[in-house]
């Protein structure tokens, strides 16, 4: 468990990029932090690791207050992945992954042979363990990068916008990934993005940030959409328009269900039926793919 | 012609000799240039003021430095210990700005990305920043190489024996083959460290050498892979 308590930070500058921030982040759950640029996700999620010291208040880790923890040794034990991978580019693949157990002292050989297994873990071929990463897609070098956090066996992992470099495709891709692994797994994850549909997918815990890292609203994905704090929170996640705001329109003696663009998103079907529902042609999510088809 | 086949081994010696007074210089301008590079990139406040004065020292006129070295130093005149000192100041001269540039040429997102997994300061510069700086230090210690031997042959005004003294003895005896001989070899040997120095880079910057050809092994399916293999294409490195 991780608990943000009172949490300030103001940067030499004078920028006051987190003000009094408290959160209680559960242990083996995902929790998102999103909002817009500026928000101050990346500055929370780095106060964790100690990349970043707070001006005020304290965050513990299991009841430990991280502040008399040695950075070194606590950056160690937490897996970090940001976007752009971060990789080391003079290194290989599978040597990039081995890095952080080499610097806890782990023997060579077997760092390698963990590396190895642990490709096969973010599904990456084994193949590709001794390119370096200027020779490996977007996509790869990112999961050499979630690899590379996942080397220590962390329980916690922090991953500050990891798909935000990657094209759609790739990156629904790297979500169901990360989402399996996560089953598997059941690490403390805290995920940063602003890309609310990648909250609402990826989180099991919520936090909408306005600036200033003021929480507008914390909850699971469905409270959130069901319950807008407010306004700002009904905007950001897009309740009022788009493809979240569906309404029935009747074609034909079926009714099916319209989002506020006009496009066809579904038919309404029996719950209990969830998985035979027929979707209509080329509605619903694959209406964005369908554009391209 | 005929001096040239009837003095080989002259031409020989004098090459080695070369050789000798060139390779000291270039080592030891790149590791004293090291740390000090190094203290002006770490250290803003003193940035300019060391890179100035350093590069200043490019500056001294190399014959009254051969007059003032021995004073200095305790050295004969002689002695072939001046010439490298004064080869030495000049390598770090050119080195010290280019130590600074190369450890701010490496990317600071993955200076951050080093720290967040848990690289300290003392690992980090040495198997990191240093690595990565490899290809601006290797450009200047090119440029170094170069220069020393080209510079080493003044020694031969002050009476220690080099490439130089084939110019020297030529213009004194009238043999121009000498003279000939002795530019000749001095830019053979001067591709020859610029090449061993190539060779050098090669092999401990596997990493930096251009992409592997675009054409990469085909893939069976078309899939993410192949999608993978389209972006590489577009992002080969430069
Ligand atoms: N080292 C720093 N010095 C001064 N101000 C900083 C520093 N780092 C961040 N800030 C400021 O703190 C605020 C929050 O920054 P932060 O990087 O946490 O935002 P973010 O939510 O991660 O944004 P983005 O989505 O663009 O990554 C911003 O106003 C930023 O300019
Ligand atoms: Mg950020």
């Amino acid at each position: 468990m991780i608990e943000f308590r009172s949490v300030s930070k103001q940067f030499p500058d004078g920028t006051l990029a987190v003000d009094d921030f408290s959160l209680v982040l559960p242990s083996h759950k995902t929790t998102v932090l999103v909002g817009s640029s500026g928000s101050g996700k990346t500055t929370l999620l780095r106060m964790i690791n100690r990349m970043v010291d707070p001006t005020g208040g304290a965050i513990e880790i299991d009841g430990v207050d991280i502040a008399g923890l040695e950075p070194v040794k606590l950056r160690r034990s937490i897996g970090y992945v940001m976007q752009n991978s971060g990789l080391l580019p003079h290194r290989t693949v599978v040597d990039n992954v081995a890095t952080v157990p080499l610097l806890r002292g782990v023997p060579k050989k077997q760092a390698r042979t963990d590396a190895l297994a642990l490709l096969d873990t973010v599904g990456l071929e084994r193949t590709l363990a001794d390119r370096y990463p200027s020779q490996l897609s977007g996509g790869q070098q990112q999961r050499v990068g979630v690899a590379r956090g996942l080397a220590v066996n962390p329980n916690i992992l922090l991953m500050d916008e990891p798909f935000g470099a990657v094209d759609p495709i790739v990156r629904a891709e790297l979500q169901q990934e990360l989402i399996r692994l996560q089953r598997e797994l059941g690490k403390t994850v805290v995920f940063v993005t602003h890309d609310v549909e990648e909250a609402f997918l990826l989180g099991d815990q919520v936090v909408i940030l306005r600036q200033g890292g003021r929480i507008a609203q914390v909850g699971s994905p469905a409270e959130i959409l069901a319950n807008p704090a407010d306004d700002f929170v009904a905007s950001f996640v897009g309740a009022d328009r788009g493809r979240r705001a569906l309404h029935l329109e009747s074609h034909g003696g079926r009714d099916i269900l319209v989002d506020s663009d006009g496009r066809l998103a579904g038919v309404l079907t029996d719950g209990s039926r969830q998985s035979e529902a027929a979707p209509v042609p080329g509605s619903g999510a694959a209406a964005q793919g369908g554009d391209s088809r | 012609m005929t001096w040239i086949w009837a003095n080989l081994d002259v031409i020989w010696d004098r090459t080695l000799d070369h050789l000798l007074l060139s390779v000291p210089p270039i080592i030891l301008s790149f590791l004293i240039a090291l740390p000090i590079g190094w203290l002006a990139r770490r250290f803003r406040l003193g940035r300019g003021f060391i890179l100035i004065s350093v590069g200043l020292l490019y500056a001294i006129p190399s014959l009254p430095l051969f007059v003032v070295l021995p004073a200095i130093v305790g050295t004969s005149g002689r002695d072939p210990l001046n010439l490298v000192i004064a080869l030495t100041i000049y390598g770090v001269a050119l080195m010290v700005r280019v130590v600074a540039d190369g450890l701010a040429s490496v990317d600071a997102d993955v200076r951050l990305s080093a720290t967040a997994v848990g690289f300290s300061g003392r690992v980090l510069f040495w198997q990191v920043q240093l690595p990565l700086a490899g290809p601006v230090l290797l450009a200047g210690l090119r440029v170094v190489a170069v220069s020393t031997v080209s510079l080493a042959t003044v020694g031969a005004v002050i009476g220690v024996q080099s490439l130089g003294s084939l110019f020297t003895d030529g213009f004194q005896r009238g043999i121009e083959a000498e003279i000939v001989a002795g530019i000749v070899c001095t830019v053979l040997l001067a591709l020859a460290f610029d090449g061993a120095l190539v060779a050098l880079g090669r092999l401990l910057m596997p990493w930096s050498r251009p992409a592997r050809p675009s054409g990469s092994p085909a893939r069976a399916a078309p899939g993410p892979e192949a999608l993978d293999a389209a972006v590489l294409g577009v992002e080969a490195p430069k």
